[in-house]
């Protein structure tokens, strides 16, 4: 049945460069008519990107769109969509304060006369496509009452208004449940039963694999694979957008601990913490947490987007305010204290999001590396300059930058050094404890390998490292104790080397089936 | 899509050839260089049209008339340069300049201290610290509504401007102070001297405002103060993880930025030797304006001390040229609107300049072995 399918969208040799941030190298991809094409990729791994070039909302920086064979370029996202290409966004971004058609017919609205909207003409086509997706929705509902999952359905509606031939979904399960997940896999299929192109991007292949019929993987900006979904498995594909995990990321080299260690000092501490959702205040991103952190250990927390990662170490951080529980740092209380306080008493945290969290992008690479630690080069009022400049120049040469000029624009560095920057200013603080939220997200292979043997290296000296990751390969490499979060509660806790990809991946995925049919009652 | 896998593509083909990409860098580096010293060729052009155009403009008395001008500009502007570092704005500085100047007047001709049935007379110092903090009070209003009640910069600092005016109108019943010099008997005279005292021949409103440009630069270049400001400014959330007291930095700039239109209100009385509570109106737009021109970004962490003092020269040599060549008030208003939408302009093409620039030599730093 499926034969010689057409292309109608492609990217060739697309590059696109933000800042000194390759985010897409040279990618070539077809998305051929009435087919589904997954595109599998990391975080970071460039797939976003690569959406938002195909849609017209990003330019390449080299490297051209074809529509239907021919080069095209697109002077805005409206140009794409008036020329059949949709983009269903990760989360829906409806108007929540209009109704269902008023959303289908936004900037496109039907016209009884000049200037008024024909209500009713709009009221029964948006019925009929409601229908046709299997959602007989009242047209004037408003769209904040309905689900995160009708909104979706909602968004697919538009997309078939606006008579999209090329239908972009980023990640349109994340926030869906099981049965919800079922019904978009049954409109998406007849979707392209009618002769809709579907790309579809995520970084879970298990369920995408199943609606696939064409298969590309991206990594680190470079398309790494491409094929038909019945040349590939769900392995091969993993392994794929992994890639070969070098034998740097294991810092000790050392065998898996046969007996308990040694007790360690305890350095961080955490009784029973509890933080509210800043984005939902009525919940808990993480419920009843304990832990410790031990002078010189390493500890990894393994989890999902929505697992609360980064609530924890924003919480850890004085960022956000804890809900209840205790945070002691070496045996000490840290009550209120506010973020100055935790990082001169030694407690860093080198933040997720490193372009809106991390650097200031106006200073120089010197300049980020002080910031943190400016105060202890301050003879009486001012900044000595010859004691930043030694301990910027120090730090340099420690995270192994490719530069070793300090007045660089931090702008013009790699992903990779730019995060290792933002690593470097908390080391510069001298800190007992490191928190690091995903250090290894967007950054190459060389720089992630840097990266834990930067941090290894420190822990051997005495440094406390509590980090997050999304990944199984670090998750079982890097860290001395590892725990699984899931929904904000840890549902696996293991020495190194005491579990397998599997036993962590069932942790996972166990935990959050039970968790959302326990929500869902 | 073909049915067999891929192996990863070396290089990408559709790139433009490297000398290509170097021409143009070379291009725009030049173009970014222009950017970079626009104030300073606008200073020039300004200072050899006006030369041309009229006979009056470069000779010693204009001159000093002009500087009269650009230390109360200057004043004010170095104020607002830091709370634009910090991303906010200063909308009240003109009319704290007309406060700070009906407080001088008030308290020069007598404070009627009531409850104790008394009429003080400070002494001139006194005064000036008394306007000064009162500016600084000003200042601290906008900063607590800044910090603590989240309001926008740019409402605040609206509100105290008609809020700082009214008091100016409330304290002077709407009248003009004419008599500042004070009486010796009282032991509070020499209020003029600050618009009348020239050593070395230079206004001392000069000297006032070197003196605070040198302190302004030092604390901005040297002191963990500047740094915060320029990272509080350039990036609020990745500052505040850093361990900077973002917070308290925000609301010392708008202090500072009140206490020195308070000074500049102070040096126009005396200039003037009369205090009107109109004083100072429209200051605000100047000052925003020499410090945009002098480089700096509304967004914040871009701008220099240097820079906003050229922007300084500019703006009040732009306006004394226009008055020499007698174009009508009318014009001038026009022509000073026109600039600043135009330095504005080009303060956003320069931003997409360097973007342009940064992907580009991230380009040129792909095609090297790693």
């Amino acid at each position: 049945m499926k034969t010689a399918a057409t292309k109608v969208l492609s990217a060739r040799a697309v590059t696109k460069v933000y800042g000194g941030t390759h985010a897409l190298r040279g990618v070539d991809l077809d998305i051929a008519a009435g087919r589904v094409t997954a595109l599998f990729g990391k975080n970071g791994a460039g797939t976003s990107t690569l959406l938002k070039i195909l849609s017209g909302v990003e330019r390449p920086t080299t490297g051209h769109v074809e529509l239907d064979g021919k080069p095209v370029r697109f002077l805005s996202p409206r140009d794409a969509v008036d020329r059949g290409i949709s983009v269903i966004p990760q989360k829906p971004s409806l108007c929540p304060n209009l109704s269902i058609q008023d959303n289908l017919f936004l900037a496109r609205e039907i016209c009884g006369g000049p200037w008024v909207i024909d209500r009713s003409a709009q009221r029964a086509t948006s019925a009929a496509t409601l229908h046709s997706l299997g959602e007989d929705l009242d047209p004037d509902r408003l769209v904040g009452d309905l689900s995160p999952a009708r909104q979706q359905i909602v968004e697919i509606a538009r997309a078939l208004v606006q008579e999209a031939r090329v239908l972009l979904m980023d990640e349109p399960t994340s926030m869906l449940t099981s049965p919800e997940i079922e019904a978009l896999f049954r409109v998406i299929g007849a979707l392209t039963a009618s002769g809709v192109a579907v790309a579809y991007a995520s970084h879970r292949p298990d369920r995408a694999l199943r609606i696939a019929d064409d298969v590309a993987v991206l990594r680190d900006g470079r398309l790494v694979a491409a094929s038909n979904a019945k040349a590939l498995d769900i392995r091969r594909i993993t392994e794929q957008m992994a890639g070969r995990a070098p034998d740097s990321l294991s810092p000790h080299h050392i065998p898996p601990a046969e007996k308990e260690p040694p007790p360690r000092e305890e350095l961080l501490t955490l009784r029973g913490l509890s933080v509210a959702d800043p984005a939902d205040p009525g919940h808990l991103a993480i419920d009843d947490l304990s832990l410790t952190v031990g002078k010189g250990e390493i500890v990894g927390i393994y989890g999902l987007m929505d697992s609360g990662l980064t609530e924890l170490l924003e919480a850890l951080a004085g960022r956000i305010p804890s809900q209840s529980g205790d945070v002691l740092l070496s045996g000490i209380p840290l009550e209120n204290a506010s973020i100055r306080d935790r990082v001169g008493r030694g407690l860093v945290l080198v933040p997720r999001d490193r372009r809106r969290d991390g650097l200031v992008q106006t200073m120089s690479l010197g300049e980020n590396l002080s910031l943190a630690g400016l105060d202890r080069f301050v003879r009486r009022l001012f900044v000595s300059r010859k004691r930043e400049l030694d301990a910027v120049d120090r730090m340099i040469s420690g995270i192994t930058l490719s530069t070793d000029d300090a007045g660089t624009p931090v702008e013009s560095l790699s992903g990779g050094d730019q995060q290792k920057v933002v690593i470097g200013r908390a080391l510069l603080t001298d800190p007992l404890v490191l928190l690091a939220d995903e250090p290894s997200r967007g950054v190459d292979i060389d720089a992630k390998g840097d990266i834990f043997q930067l941090l290894a290296a420190r822990a051997r000296r005495g440094l406390a490292v509590l980090f997050t990751t999304s990944d199984v390969e670090e998750a079982l490499r890097v860290p001395d104790r590892l725990l699984v979060l899931t929904r904000g509660v840890v549902t696996g806790d293991f020495r190194r080397g005491a579990t397998t990809r599997e036993e962590l991946m069932s942790v996972l995925d166990g935990a959050a089936i039970g968790h959302a049919e326990g929500g869902a009652n | 899509m073909t049915p067999q896998e891929t192996t990863p593509v070396p290089v990408p083909p559709d790139r433009p050839p490297p000398e290509r990409i170097a021409a143009r860098a070379r291009r725009l580096s030049l173009l970014n260089g222009l950017f970079e010293f626009r104030a300073l060729i606008a200073l020039a052009v300004l200072i050899v049209l006006f030369g041309m155009l009229t006979d009056s403009f470069l000779t010693v008395p204009n001159l000093i008339r002009a500087a009269e001008q650009i230390a109360v500009n200057g004043v004010v502007a170095l104020g607002m340069l830091l709370v634009i570092l910090r991303g906010g704005i200063d909308l009240s500085v003109g009319s704290v300049i007309g406060l700070s100047g009906v407080v001088a007047g008030e308290l020069l001709a007598g404070l009627d201290l009531r409850f104790v049935d008394m009429i003080a007379y400070p002494p001139v110092w006194g005064v000036v610290v008394l306007c000064v903090a009162v500016g600084m009070l000003v200042g601290l209003v906008n900063g607590v509504l800044v910090t603590r009640f989240e309001v926008a910069p740019f409402i605040a600092t609206f509100g105290m401007l008609y809020v700082a005016r009214g008091l100016a109108m409330l304290i002077s019943g709407g009248s003009t102070y004419t008599d500042l010099d004070g009486s010796p008997q009282l032991g509070n005279t020499g209020f003029g001297l600050l618009g009348d005292a020239r050593p070395l021949g230079i206004p001392i409103s000069i000297w006032i405002m070197v003196a605070l440009a040198v302190a302004v630069m030092l604390a901005l270049t040297r002191t963990p103060f500047g740094r915060w400001l320029y990272a509080a400014g350039g990036n609020e959330r990745a500052a505040e993880l850093s361990g900077v007291p973002v917070d308290r930095v925000k609301t010392v700039v708008y202090v500072i930025s009140g206490a020195c239109a308070a000074l500049a209100g102070l040096l126009i009385a005396s200039e003037l030797t009369v205090a009107t509570p109109q004083a100072g109106e429209t200051f605000e737009l100047n000052a925003i304006a020499a410090v945009i021109l002098g480089g700096a970004t509304l967004n914040g962490g871009r701008g220099t001390v240097r820079g906003t003092l050229v922007g300084v020269l500019v703006v009040a040599l732009l306006v004394n040229g226009l008055l020499i060549l007698d174009v009508s008030l009318f014009w001038q208003i026009l022509i000073k609107g026109a600039l600043i939408i135009f330095v504005v302009m080009l303060d956003q093409g320069w931003r997409r300049l360097q973007r342009h620039r940064s992907a580009l030599s991230a380009l040129v730093a792909d095609g090297r072995p790693d």
